[in-house]
This record gives structure tokens, sequence and C-alpha cells, in this order.
């Protein structure tokens, strides 16, 4: 009887998964064949039906080789190095003050303590696109517009709240005692950060990690407004420029190949980092 | 190795808790001192003040010959044991015994030659390479000792360490302790809310009560004479007992019985004029009467109300009518959690195994003459003993 219940749940627990997996990976599966069509079958349909639409009828590697082709005058190659480049810079900055501030309000007793952590949520809480304006007028007094560092600076102000909050609720569960027995044992304070609770709090680290990464390499509304060329343009931004091969032909196929490129990173990144955290969390007895 | 001083040392939190009140203590060298008191009376805090964890508010504390109020842990040159271990978990238990000397700059070969000496002493030196998550409560209580002991400090500092083992573990690591504490010679301070633990271990022991000193002296001194209610309650398993007491010439009236007291006890009872008086006997100087021969004392009757067999010894209870209240003793009823004997009338008396005390007949007792203390109701100050005047 439990036995007869339990294979039957299986059942339907294999069901769900199958079709939540189906429903989150057929978008991927689409531009994965979009990405491997020929530019003339690209928009010819569908007289073979479905599963003929799906499986290109004649596979080519030819659009990821054009996105390459040009090298860094190529329409993606500089703009991939620029995705990589600012969200790697944002992530690791983000990660070091989150740290500092994280470790502050979960330790310390200061005046404003409340005030901070209210504004970091207001700021994550604030429209992206009422800053743009300013930000581009400031960015071209200041002599930031179209750099690396005019990009950086907005990721780092909507990805620092989420990366505290995170933080936060990580250094709370480290034991005080710890550090203090790290101070005992002839440690200045800063080595019982760094060798104490640092480490216990990579977890949590790489989990915020991952949040401002893909933060800063999914945004299009500040790259398409606060770049004007190749020398910071990111990916996101950049496949609005691509151009196909007459003025008729849409680049359907290039901008599928590009978005399957700009994927694996996010792929990488996350199961570099899974593997951390699950790892952390395992190796657990942060208490007893 | 030092001596630890502690002059009119307070603590006060913002919050304007006052957890230590001029606490005065001197530690000598290589003593091992026990600070002992009900959860809560600050001994956390004052350990933590010799720490160097928590600031001072007041007073001096000093170490060996240097005022140390305002110096970091660090440089105080300690080591402590913290309640909950407090293992770097992500550490090998050789790493975490290895870090205080990483600290202080040790040459590698060296590091690895003490935490090897420290495993052996601990018998560690199997799970040198293991997580704290791998190992059993035993074991990390010793791997906390170990990171203690590893280097030479001037003084170890040990908060309730053995408090999350079980009651066999715990008295195995007690001796373990004491063992350890005198091989090494270090100058000790040992919190524990527990009075056997205390009266076991120290050379001497301190007994607080929201966060004022009662008394310092040996676990003997304390248990023959203690200084008022409170430590008398305090010191001694299970703990005295209290009754009121009327004297009138060289007679005190006890519930139970009448004593003859000495002259030299009247005299002192008299010079401090206490209004009310109460009186205290331990379990252990109540005998079977058929038992002592004809030894001195009162003898009388008794119905057994309860009766515990120990096997090596026999808990006698009997029930009186007169009932005490005191402050101090209600504090400590309120930290065991339950009322006091004495407020419920009820005596405790331990008794020879061979005693033939059967529960609900009546047995003849007798009590010690000379082991009477006297207290006076309202400050709980003790007055008097029969055993000095
Ligand atoms: N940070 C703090 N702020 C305010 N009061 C505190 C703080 N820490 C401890 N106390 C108070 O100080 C008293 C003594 O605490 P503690 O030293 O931990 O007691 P013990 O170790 O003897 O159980 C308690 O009443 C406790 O509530
Ligand atoms: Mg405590």
């Amino acid at each position: 009887m439990t036995e007869q219940r339990t294979a039957q749940e299986r059942i339907i627990w294999l069901l769900g998964i199958v079709v939540v997996i189906f429903y989150a990976l057929f978008p991927v599966l689409w531009i994965i064949s979009l990405s491997l069509k020929t530019p003339a079958t690209v928009t010819v349909t569908p007289n073979e039906g479905f599963w003929g639409t799906l499986v290109p009828s004649e596979a080519t590697f030819k659009n990821y080789e054009a996105l390459f082709t040009d090298g860094l005058d190529g329409p993606f190659l500089k703009p991939l190095i620029n995705s990589i480049g600012i969200a790697l810079i944002a992530t690791v900055i983000a990660i070091v003050l989150a740290s500092f501030a994280a470790y502050a309000i979960a330790r310390l007793d200061f005046p404003g303590k409340t005030a901070v952590l209210g504004g970091a949520l207001a700021i994550a809480m604030f429209p992206a696109i009422s800053t743009v304006g300013p930000l581009f007028d400031m960015w071209r007094a200041l002599g930031l517009y179209d750099t690396w560092a005019g990009l950086i600076i907005p990721y780092l102000s909507f990805s620092l709240p989420l990366a505290i909050y995170t933080l936060v609720a990580f250094f709370r569960e480290i034991p005080w005692e710890l550090e203090q027995a790290a101070q005992v044992d002839g440690a200045t304070p800063f080595q019982a950060f760094r060798k104490v609770i640092v480490p216990l709090a990579t977890p949590g680290m790489f989990t915020a990690a991952i949040l401002v990464f893909i933060f800063a390499w999914n945004d299009f509304l500040f790259a398409i407004s606060l770049t004007s060329s190749d020398a910071s343009r990111t990916v996101p931004a950049a496949l609005a420029f691509f151009t196909g091969d007459s003025q008729f032909t849409q680049p359907f196929a290039n901008i599928a190949a590009a978005a399957v490129i700009v994927t694996i990173p996010i792929i990488i990144f996350v199961l570099i980092f899974q593997r951390r955290i699950v790892a952390g969390l395992t190796s657990g007895a942060v208490k007893g | 190795m030092a001596e630890i001083t502690l002059d009119k040392v307070t603590k006060r939190f913002p919050d304007g808790t006052e957890a230590v009140k001029q606490l005065d203590l001197d530690i000598a060298d290589g003593e091992f001192l026990i600070l002992v008191g009900p959860s809560g009376c600050g001994k956390s805090t004052a350990l933590r003040m010799i720490a160097g964890l928590e600031d001072i508010s007041d007073g001096e504390l000093r170490i060996g010959e240097n005022v140390v109020n305002g110096k970091a842990p660090k440089d105080r040159d300690i080591a402590m044991v913290f309640q909950n271990y407090a293992l770097y978990p992500h550490m090998t238990v050789r790493e975490n015994m290895a870090f205080p000397l990483k600290m202080a700059k040790v040459e590698q070969s060296k590091i690895d030659e003490m935490v090897e000496n420290a495993a052996q002493i601990l018998d560690l030196t199997e799970h040198l390479d293991r997580k704290p998550s791998n190992l059993s409560g035993g074991q990390r209580q010793r791997v906390a000792m170990g990171r203690a002991i590893v280097r030479e400090p001037k003084a170890f500092l040990m908060d309730e360490p053995l408090s999350n083992l079980d009651a066999k573990l715990r008295v195995q690591m007690r001796a373990e302790v004491s063992r350890i504490q005198n091989r090494l010679e270090t100058t000790t301070v040992y919190v524990t809310h527990d009075q056997t633990e205390a009266m076991t271990l120290g050379d001497r022991v301190a007994v607080m009560r929201k966060g004022e000193l009662q008394q310092v002296g040996s676990p003997q001194e304390l248990y023959d004479h203690p200084v008022n209610l409170f430590v008398a309650g305090f010191i001694g398993s299970p703990s005295m007992n209290f009754m009121p007491v009327e004297v009138s010439g060289r007679t005190a009236k006890l519930p139970f019985c009448e004593v003859e007291i000495s002259e030299a006890t009247v005299s002192s009872l008299e010079s401090h004029s206490a209004q009310n008086l109460m009186a205290g006997v331990r379990p252990e100087h109540f005998e079977d009467a058929k038992l002592i021969g004809d030894q001195e004392g009162p003898r009388f009757e008794v119905e057994v109300s309860i009766l515990e067999s120990m096997g090596s010894e026999l808990y006698v209870y009997f029930d009186t009518d007169a009932e005490v209240r005191a402050e101090q003793l209600d504090e400590l009823a309120a930290d065991t959690g339950g009322e006091s004997a004495s407020e419920s009338g009820q005596i405790v008396a331990r008794l020879d195994a061979t005693s033939e005390a059967k529960r609900g007949e009546r047995i003849e007792l007798w009590m010690d003459p000379t082991k009477l203390h006297f207290f006076d109701l309202e400050s709980g100050e003790r007055v008097a003993a029969a055993d000095e005047g």
C-alpha cells in the first residue's frame, strides 16, 4: 500500500519535473536551433511541421564564426570582453565593500544602523530608469560617459544593497564567540575577520557574487544609455546594433548565436559557485 | 605565568545593568581559582573582563606587574576556553591548535612540535587531521583545551568548559582539567555554576551573587564557615537545612529538638544583636541515633516522609511545620527552579547505609551539636556557629 503510493508519488514528481524542465529549457533549445540555421532558412517556415522547424535542416556554425571574424573590430568580441571585465570588476568590488558593510551591520552597534539598512533597501527599490537621465548628464560632465567605470558605478549602487542584505544574514549566523576566540588567541580584529569570519562566510559571499554578476551581466538599460561605442558597450547593448547581410535581412541567427555564447559564462559561474555554496553549507558545524 | 589582581573592578553595561560590582580578587601565580555562582550573577562578565573581551567600567585589572585595563585581548597573553568551545569549524584540529602559535609568529617546525605535544597530553593525536564537525562532544572539548595549552600563556580562563558534556564525561574531564592544571601550573580562573565542580577542582573558590563577591576561600573553608545564608545554601549537596531558631540562655530551640550551645556562641550571638535568627545544619551532620553510640548531642524522633537510598548512604526527609523565608534562599531556589526546602519546612538528613530507616515509620535521629550555624534572618549574615564562638 505505502509502496504503491510512493511509486505513484514518484511518477507525479517525475512528470512535474519534466514539465518544469521542458518549460524552462524550451526557449533555450529554440534559440540554439535558431543559432545553427543558415540565414536563408531562419525565416522560412513551416510545411516541415514543428520538429522540422526546431531541428535545422542544414546545421551550420557560420553564425558563430561570423561573430568573431573581424576580431576586435567585429561586432561581438569587444563587447564580450567589456561584459566580462565590467561584470567581474563590479562583482569583486561589490563583494569586498558589502563584506565590510555587512560585518559592521551584523556585529557593531552604531548610530544610524537602521537608517543605513533602510537606505540600502530604498536604493535597491529605486526605479533604475529614473536615474538614467541624470547619470547621462553627470557622466558626460565627468568624462565617465562610455567608459567601464561609467557602468561599474551604477551596477555597484544597484547591486550592493542586495549583496549587503545577503551577507548580513550570513554573518549573523556565525557565532561571535569564534571571533573572540581568535582575538584571545592573539589575532588582531582584522586578522580575526580575515582568517575566521571570511572563510565561514564564503558561501554567503558566493551567493552574493552570483547575484551581483548576473545583475551586471544582464543589464541592458544602463548599457544602452551610458555607452556610445565599443569602448565600453556590453553584449546586451551590442546585440541591438547587429546588422544583417543586407538591409532587408534581420540578423536573427547572429543574435541567437551571440545569445547562446553570453549564456555560457553565467552557467559556468553558477556551476562553479554552486558547488562552493553547497560545500560551504554542508561542511556545517558553524554551530556546536 | 603571572598573578592576576582585580582591584574594585566594576562592569556597567550601556543599559545600566551592573553585572559586576567592585570585585576584589587576588589570584596567585599558578593558582586554580573557581568563580562560582548561580547563572546571571556576573561570572562570565568578570572572566571576559580579564580576557579583555569586555571593557572595564571602573577599577583596575593587573596581570603580572602590568595594568591591562586598556590592552586588547591579544596583548594580554591569556588563553580562554569557551562554553561552546568556539572551535574554528573550517580548520582541522591541527590548524585549530596551531592558530594561536601562528598568530604569535612561531616557526612552523616549532609549531608542529608544540601541537604534537599538546595533542599527546590530551589524547588527540589520531584526530589531528579531522574537522571539529566530525568529533564527539568530549573530543571537541579537548581540542578547545588543546588550543589553550598549546602555548604557554600567562593564564587560562575557562567559562563553564564542561557544561555541554553529559554527566559521566563531565566527571572524567573534570579530573583531566585538574591533572593538566597541576602539570602546567598555570594560573587558572575557572567559571562554573556547578558547586560540585567548584568544590572538587579549585585551590580556592570565589562565590558571587548578583555581581558581588560573597566569599573567597578554600572549598573546606566555604563548607565549614560560610559567611552568609547564600554561600551556606549554595555550597554542599544536598544543601544545608535552614530552620527558625529561638535562643534562650544556653539553649537553642529548633523545630524538632533543643540544642545546648556553648558560652562563646551565646556571647557572639549577643554581640550581633540580631532580631530574628535562622539556624542551619547540613544533612551529613545528622545520623541514625542507633549507629552513633553514646556520642553527645540531641536525639529526637521524626517520621520519615521520603527515603532515598543511594547505596552508599541514605537520605531521609522529614517535615517540620516551621517554615522560614529569606531573600538569599529564595534567590538560590529561583536558580534551581524550585521552592527552597526551608520554605516547605522539610529537612533532609544523610544517614549511613546500614540504617534501618523506613518510609512512613518513625526513627530516632541524632544531630551533631557542634555543627549548628546561626544566621541573621534579615541580612543573611552568619552571626555565630556552635563550633567556634
Ligand atoms: N551585553 C550586555 N548588556 C546588558 N546586560 C548584560 C550583557 N551581558 C550580560 N548582561 C547581564 O549581566 C548579568 C551577568 O551576566 P553573565 O556574566 O553572563 O552571568 P553568568 O555568566 O554568571 O551567568 C546578567 O544579568 C546579564 O543579563
Ligand atoms: Mg556565563
